[in-house]
Formats: structure tokens, C-alpha cells, sequence
């Protein structure tokens, strides 16, 4: 399972993959040492939980279906039917 | 005998029936107005020259998605090796002795004021769309599946073509630089 002693780089990658819950156990056993020596990987992750708050909070706002507007959609048709056309 | 229908096209009413469909599942991944707007026109144009090909087996949306699908991929390959493209802002050292080190000047600040920033905030969702903006495209477009649209992880990886470990790379340098902007724009503000 490779070395145990992660870098910044990998300990702060593998607490974003446990964000969204799919760190493995014994990546977070590795996270978990490495942040009690490192005060600044520590601080990333506090700071983490919160980004993913934020980040979720902005879920929500995407569940409208976005449509395409009205102009776009003439203008595509027209093209549409050109080429319906030619083609026939 | 359901299962054994025929499906046939009639791409005169494609426009009217699919273009919204297709057009929300494309700006889900690409957040772009323009760019989905020609991806599904793309997709409409090829669909039609390749309506010969079509066997009936699936229904007329879902040939029509598997096209878009190519076409996703093949933006997101163009902006993936588009010459001169900007590159995320890395917050480590990637060689040399301090390989995998925070270097000093991106090294996170804390944030002393975080209680007062509410969360339910217009002004907080506008400076997070900013930061996520700066990001390079595809790490823009990755990030913005897995976190804003919470795609499966296979899922992207399959729709996109990548490994996991190269998504988890993406996810993990969108993050830092978004954290560092969040942290410039929002909480040291």
C-alpha cells in the first residue's frame, strides 16, 4: 500500500477525495498521521469541510433545467432545415 | 411486444422535442452557453448525416445523446491539449528537494472571520462562480461534475475518458486554487 509518510501535496489530495466520501480507509489512516504534525495540512482541512459546505450550497441552485432560448433555437432550426433539405 | 419496437427518426421534429434536453445535459458539463449551443447543434447536423446508420434499436433521444456524448469528449480533449492553455496555479513544489512541499507564498491563511460569513449569501455564491471561472477550462469542467452536478466518479471518468487518479489530480489543484481565491476574495476581504 506504499509508503505511509504522505507529502503536503498528497495528504491534501487525499483529504479532498474524502470531501466526497471516497477516501479509502487506509489513505485516511495516512491523512490522519500526517495532519497531527502538520499545522498547515491540518488547517487545510478544516478550512475544506467548509469549501464543501459552501460548494453544496450551490447544488441547489441547479436543479432548474436550463433551456435553450428561444432565438438559438429559431436560428438552429432555420440552419436545421436548410440542411434537411439538401439532404432529402 | 414492446421491447421489439422499431424506433425510427424523423429529424423534422428533432429541434422541438430534444434541443432543451440536450441542451441542459451539455451546459451541466460545459457551463457555457455558446459552447453547448454548438455542440448540440453539431450533434443535430451529425445525426442527421449519419441517419442512415441508425438501426432502431434505441429510441431517437438516446442515439442522439451518444452522439452529444463523442462531441462532449472531444471538447473536453481539445481544451485538454489546446496549445498555450492556462495552467492551474499549483500551491506545491513538484520537484527538487522540496518535491510535494506547500510552497510559501500559497500556503493557506487562516480564516479568522469565517463566523460572520454566513453561508446563504448571494455576494458568496457570486465569488465562488468567479473563482471557479479563473479555473482553467477542464478543470473547470471537472471540478464543476463532480462537486456542483456530483456526477459518480465513473461516470466522468467514462464520459471524459480519464483515469480516476488523473481525475482525483484535477479535483485536488481546482480545490487548492479555489480555496486560495475563496480565501483572497471572501474571507480576507
Amino acid at each position: 500500500m506504499g509508503k505511509f509518510k504522505l507529502s503536503c501535496d498528497e495528504a491534501t489530495m487525499i483529504c479532498d477525495k474524502s470531501q466526497y466520501g471516497e477516501a479509502s480507509f487506509s489513505e485516511k489512516l495516512k491523512l490522519n498521521f500526517h495532519v497531527m504534525f502538520c499545522k498547515i495540512c491540518k488547517m487545510y482541512s478544516q478550512q475544506n469541510s467548509k469549501l464543501t459546505d459552501i460548494f453544496k450550497s450551490k447544488c441547489s441552485l441547479n436543479e432548474n433545467k436550463q433551456k435553450m432560448s428561444e432565438n438559438d433555437k429559431s436560428e438552429l432550426s432555420k440552419q436545421f432545415q436548410e440542411m434537411l433539405k439538401n439532404n432529402s | 411486444m414492446d421491447k421489439m419496437k422499431q424506433h425510427i427518426l424523423n429529424p423534422n421534429k428533432w429541434i422541438d422535442e430534444y434541443a432543451d434536453y440536450l441542451f441542459n445535459y451539455t451546459i451541466t458539463r460545459v457551463n457555457n452557453h455558446d459552447t453547448a449551443k454548438d455542440l448540440v447543434q453539431e450533434t443535430f447536423f451529425a445525426g442527421l448525416r449519419a441517419k442512415d446508420n441508425f438501426q432502431g434499436k434505441a429510441s431517437e433521444r438516446t442515439w442522439l445523446v451518444s452522439i452529444l456524448k463523442r462531441k462532449i469528449i472531444d471538447h473536453y480533449r481539445k481544451i485538454n491539449s489546446a496549445k498555450g492553455q492556462a495552467e492551474v496555479k499549483l500551491s506545491f513544489y513538484t520537484d527538487g528537494e522540496n518535491e510535494g512541499n506547500w510552497i510559501e507564498e500559497r500556503v493557506p491563511q487562516s480564516w479568522d472571520n469565517e463566523a460572520e460569513k454566513s453561508i446563504e449569501n448571494d455576494e458568496l455564491k457570486d465569488t465562488l462562480e468567479k473563482c471557479i471561472d479563473n479555473l482553467p477550462e477542464k478543470y473547470a469542467m471537472v471540478f464543476r461534475m463532480k462537486t456542483i452536478q456530483q456526477f459518480e466518479t465513473e461516470e466522468i471518468c467514462k464520459e471524459l475518458d480519464i483515469t480516476s487518479s488523473n481525475l482525483w489530480v484535477m479535483i485536488h489543484r481546482a480545490r487548492t486554487q479555489l480555496r486560495r481565491c475563496m480565501e483572497k476574495n471572501w474571507f480576507k476581504n
